[in-house]
């Protein structure tokens, strides 16, 4: 990678995933499918909505991964995008009494293009500077939401509340149990899409970006272009989970969407493994259930106990939870052999 | 006319608290080449280890030196601890690294002290400088301690062995290894000297903002900002930054009509951004080439 | 024989007749989450996050149902406080809510803080019939039976504590121009709005400026500023602690005297008063309904002595300044006083019924004067005030006790 060592070479910021290891093997993925699709009938509405959040969260740090570990554009300011999509679902369903479903591909298409403008102007920036940017756009977008004049449509600080669909054509399920698996559904056909995009040529355009900017460009990889598209999926796929996140929730509000939630989808970014797309979910799983677990073990110093769990994750796995994958895929099989 | 230069005084009594973070986070980029997400909660356990020793009867200036010296030993001891183990692991994740530490750093400051906002001694008193009651003897001094800073932290980077191995070891580790510097040590040692400017941060913003474990919250954000648009390589840069920042800020908030208010911090940054495009390495940072 | 087997069973019938209707005057009711032994009480409070500060009433509650439990609990059963963090946080707070409901199974939801958890758990409480009690926000909206029938506030609102301010204005001031610094959340614009409904026609004319604040800032000197270039006479400081105390203090800094009035919240003397300056805030008016622990003329009140000895054994080494601590132990009193007079019927509905039928209940610490009433109409206990004036070192009341009941829209 590095030739020259006398003019600053620097290893690239985000390490790369090798195609093969992106996803999971066909086995494990249809097993893991299984158990999603199977679980809510065997657990209480309680834990079903735990789920639903589970997947809307991983479905956002996923986003992240493909921007982040996808094209190497660091970004500490999904909570923006997030915010767009859950606040657009919450007006079109609540002002103008659209479909539930319909919110989707318009909040998506609303995020990508917002994503695709901030790609923009973070074309000249990287690392350390693009995280500001992105720092900057996560910051202004709960003040954003509250401003006075669009208060008529936002609810401004007392946001929105929105009704939770029941389950169509009167099948015998809770409303908690329809939003699992219509989350579900919409998961996996972006998880496919995701996998495809990152095996496609585009894919191949973002990690050329990502492994090396300058050699990317002269190949003849359209630079500008792919950054600014890598955001703008980025932003579309998270702000699909956004609307998810508004109707599981039933609740808008800028104080949802605050610095705290894009610094949560980074950390599930690094805990599942940047890059690999399985481990999105069991990044959101971390973001969800350790600070509950942490509370528990002490409520005074619950943040006191998450940042020590946090650090003995990275300790044991800095590659977050693709290193336990191979390391599971190995003993497999030596298994195997024996 | 009286307004502008009114806001214009204010807003370089408040840069003056932004550029003495910036000071702090400056360092520790020089050192690591990386933005500590924890240096703003580093700041705040010096400044109330500060408070408590007062409590317990010790007098300002003994506190002030204690805490420092604390605060040197502390930085080093945490990146010894903690961050050592993680030099070899992706820079991804030694910054979830940082926002463990200030998970915990925060959480603990909480639990020890409380969330109630605590008076915080200043040794400049509080009356109006040279009778101007915009900016108060305290304010004066903040400035001024923070100018002093920026000399020195601009000698030590620019004269000393020590402060050109620093440099060395941050941005052409292998080579500065060739040569027989220390690299690691040196990290240890940019870690200690960051906490320390820190903590003198932290102890000349309570007397402002009041002392309280969320009191940096907000200032840190300010203070990268100021930092990355004076220039990350550059002090005095980041103390320049501070001072634009505040000023500008408190105009955005006056005069643009309607959402100045409730934008500022926004607007703040976005005018950072902006100068960043123009100018990516910040307005006296030095431009790093990179070579395939 | 047969007459006589006839006779002997209506007998036995009557018999077990009287018995069982009498008995069921007696009987025990129970929702989930209330037993023979067992009350089951949830809570969300922001432990962690930006609102960490208020976390402290949580810890007071808590102590105080210990208290309680230890002297045999309520009717001969133990309260079991369930509290959960929500760090101020709405899709947290309805997380929380729900496993409080659908996991830990509680028999009511008391005293939840923030206006914005709340307005996330509202719908979802009124909808599985659930207590949403004594509500830990001055929000005017929870004040609403008829929409939400389980949902009851409990301090007074920040819009009748407001248009006390306005009326008060009206009355000595009548030609004031008036500044309002307010936060840019909930709580501040509900304070803009109680204001300037109380102004009423005025409002126009004597507001000169609204300026408002981020929470994030991390000093409001550059407002102040802006405000005294405007030249009011009243500035009304609508803002948490940390920044009423900055407030106070620039002012001074400034050698400017405005009238300032500052909201209840952030009355404390050790909290706000004292780091401000106590020289810097004389004369500053403000209005409570609480008694303030650190105010010497309380040392020999019955109800404060009851507090201060629960502090010692409870909570050794409480901050006594801290007005959330006497904020929480005057709410767990009231809701102790509700589950006491349900008596053997533990059921939701009753629980709203006693809750909202609290004539003249005077907890240990509001003012003298200031009584908790509550009717089927009226989900407002709390909505007396009375006008203080900070003098030397402590607030001096002043005037009548004033009602400033403001029903939701």
């Amino acid at each position: 990678m590095s030739a020259a060592e006398d003019v600053v070479t620097e290893a690239p910021a985000v390490e790369a995933v090798p195609k093969r290891a992106m996803t999971l093997g066909t086995g494990t993925s249809l097993v893991v499918l299984a158990a999603l699709i199977i679980m809510p009938v065997f657990v209480k509405n309680f834990i079903i909505f735990q789920m639903t959040m589970l997947l809307i969260y991983g479905l956002a740090v996923l986003a992240l991964n493909i921007l982040t570990g996808g094209s190497g554009q660091f970004s500490l300011g999904q909570s923006a995008f997030y915010a767009v999509g859950a606040y657009t679902t919450a007006v079109l369903m609540e002002h103008f009494n659209v479909n539930y479903a319909l919110t989707l591909p318009i909040a998506g298409v609303v995020c990508f293009g917002f994503g695709f403008l901030f790609g923009q102007p973070a074309l000249r920036l990287s690392g350390v500077y693009l995280a500001l940017a992105t720092f900057a756009l996560a910051t202004a977008m709960p003040q954003l939401l509250k401003l006075n004049f669009l208060e008529h449509w936002t609810g401004g600080v007392q946001g929105l509340v929105v009704t939770k669909p029941d389950a169509p054509f009167g099948l015998p399920m809770s409303q908690d149990m329809w939003l699992y698996y219509f989350s579900l559904a919409v998961v996996l056909a972006i998880y496919i899409f995701s996998v495809n995009l990152l095996r496609s040529r585009s894919g191949r355009a973002f990690m050329a970006i990502r492994d090396n900017e300058i050699a990317a460009s002269a190949m003849g990889v359209d630079v500008a272009l792919y950054k600014t598209l890598a955001f703008g999926v980025s932003a579309a796929i998270t702000g699909i989970a956004g609307s998810l996140g508004a109707i599981a929730v039933q609740f808008v509000a800028p104080d949802s969407y605050t610095i705290t939630l894009a610094i949560s989808l980074f950390l599930g970014m690094v805990v599942g493994g940047v890059g690999w797309l399985p481990g999105s979910i069991v990044g959101a799983a971390f973001i969800i259930f350790v600070p509950n677990i942490a509370e528990s073990i002490s409520k005074g110093l619950s943040g006191a106990v998450f940042g020590v769990l946090l650090f003995l994750v990275i300790y044991l796995v800095p590659h977050g939870a693709r290193q336990v994958a191979i390391l599971g895929q190995q003993l497999a099989g030596k298994l195997r052999k024996n | 006319m009286e307004l502008f230069t009114n806001q214009v005084l204010a807003g370089i009594a408040t840069g003056a608290i932004y550029a003495c973070m910036a000071l702090a986070v400056v360092m520790i980029y020089q050192a690591i080449d990386h933005l500590n997400f924890a240096q703003g909660e580093m700041a705040m356990f010096s400044t109330f280890i500060s408070w408590q020793l007062m409590q317990w009867g010790v007098p300002y200036w003994a506190a002030f030196v204690i805490t420092l010296a604390f605060s040197f030993v502390a930085g080093i001891a945490i990146e010894r601890i903690l961050f050592k183990p993680l030099v070899k692991a992706p820079v991804l994740t030694n910054v979830a690294g940082f926002i463990a530490l200030y998970a915990i750093i925060n959480s603990s400051a909480g639990l020890i002290w409380d969330f109630t906002i605590k008076q915080y001694p200043t040794p400049f008193g509080s009356s109006p400088f040279l009778g101007s009651q915009l900016i108060s003897t305290h304010q004066a001094g903040m400035i001024g301690v923070t100018v002093l800073l920026l000399l020195g932290l601009y000698f030590f980077f620019q004269y000393t062995r020590i402060g050109l191995a620093m440099r060395a070891a941050a941005s052409v580790p292998e080579s500065a290894r060739l040569v027989g510097i220390n690299t690691s040590w040196m990290i240890a040692l940019g870690w200690g000297m960051a906490t320390a400017i820190g903590a003198i941060a932290g102890m000349l913003i309570a007397p402002v903002v009041f002392l309280e474990p969320n009191m940096m919250g907000g200032v840190l954000i300010y203070g990268f900002a100021a930092a990355v648009l004076g220039g990350l390589t550059s002090p005095f840069g980041a103390v320049v930054g501070g001072f634009l920042v505040g000023v500008f800020e408190n105009l955005a908030g006056t005069y643009i009509p309607g959402v100045g208010n409730e934008l500022k911090l926004p607007i703040a940054l976005a005018l950072i951004i902006s100068v960043l495009v123009v100018k990516p390495a910040g307005l006296f940072g030095r431009q790093i080439v990179k070579r395939v | 024989m047969f007459l006589e087997r006839i006779l002997r069973t209506t007998a036995l019938v009557t018999a077990v007749a009287t018995l069982t209707s009498g008995a069921a005057l007696a009987q025990k009711k129970y929702d989930t989450g209330a037993s023979d032994t067992e009350i089951k009480i949830g809570n969300i409070m922001p432990y962690s996050g930006p609102a960490s500060a208020y976390g402290v009433i949580g810890k007071t509650e808590e102590a105080y149902f210990k208290m309680i439990n230890d002297k045999g609990g309520i009717n001969g059963r133990k309260i079991s406080f369930v509290t959960y963090d929500d760090g101020y946080s709405p899709p947290k707070a309805v997380e929380q809510v729900r496993k409080l409901v659908e996991s830990d199974e509680v028999l009511a939801v008391f005293n939840p803080l923030g206006t914005p958890s709340n307005s996330a758990i509202q719908k979802y409480l009124n909808a599985k019939k659930i207590p949403q009690l004594f509500v830990a926000t001055g929000a005017t909206k929870w004040n609403d039976p008829k929409s939400f029938p389980w949902t009851i506030g409990w301090q007074p609102s920040y819009q009748s504590e407001a248009q006390i301010y306005a009326k008060w204005l009206l009355k000595e001031k009548p030609d004031a121009k008036i500044a309002i610094l307010y936060q840019n959340d909930d709580f501040g614009k509900d304070y803009l709005k109680g204001t300037k409904d109380g102004l009423g026609a005025k409002a126009a004319s004597t507001i000169i400026l609204e300026e408002s604040y981020e929470v994030s800032e991390p000093s409001i000197d550059g407002h102040i500023v802006k405000i005294k270039a405007a030249n009011p006479d009243v500035l009304l400081i609508y803002t948490t602690p940390k920044f009423g105390a900055q407030t106070i203090k620039k002012t001074a800094e400034l050698g400017w005297k405005p009238l300032q009035i500052i909201t209840n919240v952030s009355i404390s003397i050790g909290s706000v008063m004292r780091p401000a300056g106590l020289d810097n805030a004389q004369d500053v008016l403000s209005a409570a309904y609480a008694k303030d622990g650190t105010d010497p003329q309380w040392n020999n009140d019955p109800g404060m002595k009851k507090w201060s000895e629960f502090l010692d054994k409870y909570m050794p080494g409480a901050d006594k300044t801290d007005t959330s601590v006497v904020y929480g132990y005057g709410a767990a009193q009231t809701l102790a006083k509700v589950l006491e007079m349900c008596g053997d019927d533990l059921t939701r509905a009753n629980i709203m019924k006693q809750a909202s039928s609290l004539k003249d209940f005077a907890p240990d610490t509001l003012l003298p004067g200031v009584k908790i009433n509550t009717s089927a109409t009226d989900f407002a206990p709390i909505s007396q005030l009375q006008m203080q004036r900070f003098k030397g070192e402590k607030w001096e009341l002043f005037g009548e006790i004033i009602s400033g009941d403001v029903a939701s829209e």
